[in-house]
């Protein structure tokens, strides 16, 4: 299935949790947040989290600003 | 000079800190640079903005604060609505574990101008989530009585737009504003140089929040050094209290006849 991860594109396995997507694009294990459609994931459930073919995760941290 | 600040901590939402001075890190060529800077800023509280994650950047400015020991405080910069405000504040929160937020809702890209409604909005929504609410807020004295009824920790007027360097454009209000709050003041946006910070806590302001004015100085380092004892002696002019203003001269000396 295809989902979208910061705006690009991915073929993922159906059913992937969020954690394992969130893995497609970092290694990082902390200062990161996801959401997925807008909704904000709260990390412990990221591994329970399943995603649906077409789903928007956006994965954010800190960067230099204001 | 220590003995005077250390009976006068800057207190803000129950935290205490030694430094009036909050930083931001927008604008630094570098990390390095940066870093530097915030030292010698003296800050204990630094703003980060939230962006998507990309996985090509190496270094991270949280770890610039951590080795500095400088508290994050997670802004919502780029951020239109009271709805996206919220979602950015609450993904600050997951991502750095903090619940301060200096919120901003921005009315266009021209002039970074705060929308007021949009503003009072989320702040209502995120105070009754439990943040603390550090708004950016238009330098009007009914917005900000507005933003400290709904529960806001400080109000944070603008003197003059983001990145501007203009100033203080409307010392009068920041004033009124500072005069009518019972959450601390501080004056967010639009310094350019050391003398605007100055005046920024002459005018009774608890703290001054820049960021442009130090990283895209010639000498990010030195700037920061200079606004470190700016707002020092401002603060402390303030406390000893300024003489009033005459129209004619007053003679120090004693008359040579007495």
């Amino acid at each position: 299935m295809e989902i979208v991860i910061n705006g690009l594109a991915h073929q993922v396995a159906d059913g992937i949790s969020l954690d394992q997507a969130v893995l497609l694009i970092t290694s990082s294990a902390t200062g990161i947040a996801a959401a997925v459609n807008g909704d904000v994931v709260r990390r412990a459930t990221w591994p329970s989290t399943r995603l649906a073919p077409g789903d928007q995760i956006e994965v954010m941290t800190a960067v230099q600003g204001g | 000079m220590e003995d005077a600040l250390a009976d006068d901590p800057f207190v803000l939402a129950g935290q205490k800190f030694g430094s009036r001075l909050i930083m931001g890190t927008g604008g630094a060529p570098s990390l390095e640079v940066l870093s530097r800077a915030l030292a010698a800023s003296g800050t204990e509280l630094t703003t980060v903005a939230m962006r998507r994650l990309d996985p090509s950047s190496s270094g991270s400015v949280l770890d610039v604060l951590a080795a500095r020991g400088i508290k994050v405080l997670p802004n919502t910069a780029g951020c239109f609505t009271a709805a996206e405000a919220v979602r950015t504040a609450r993904l600050a929160a997951e991502a750095l574990g903090t619940t301060w937020v200096k919120l901003e809702v921005i009315a266009d890209e021209r002039t970074l101008l705060p929308d007021p409604l949009e503003l009072l909005d989320a702040a209502e929504q995120l105070v009754a989530e439990g943040f603390t609410v550090l708004p950016y807020t238009s330098d009007d004295p009914v917005i900000a009585g507005r933003l400290e009824q709904a529960g806001c920790a400080a109000v944070m007027p603008l003197g003059a737009p983001i990145g501007s360097g203009l100033g203080i454009r409307n010392p009068h209000n920041i004033e009124l504003m500072v005069q009518g709050a019972s959450v601390p003041v501080i004056l967010d946006a639009g310094i350019g140089t050391a003398s605007d910070a100055a005046i920024a806590m002459e005018l009774g302001c608890a703290a001054v929040l820049l960021a442009t004015a130090v990283t895209r100085s010639r000498n990010p380092e030195l700037m920061a050094s200079a606004m470190r004892s700016a707002v020092i002696a401002g603060r402390l002019a303030f406390r000893a209290g300024r003489i009033p203003q005459r129209r004619y001269a007053l003679a120090s000396s004693p008359s040579v006849t007495s």
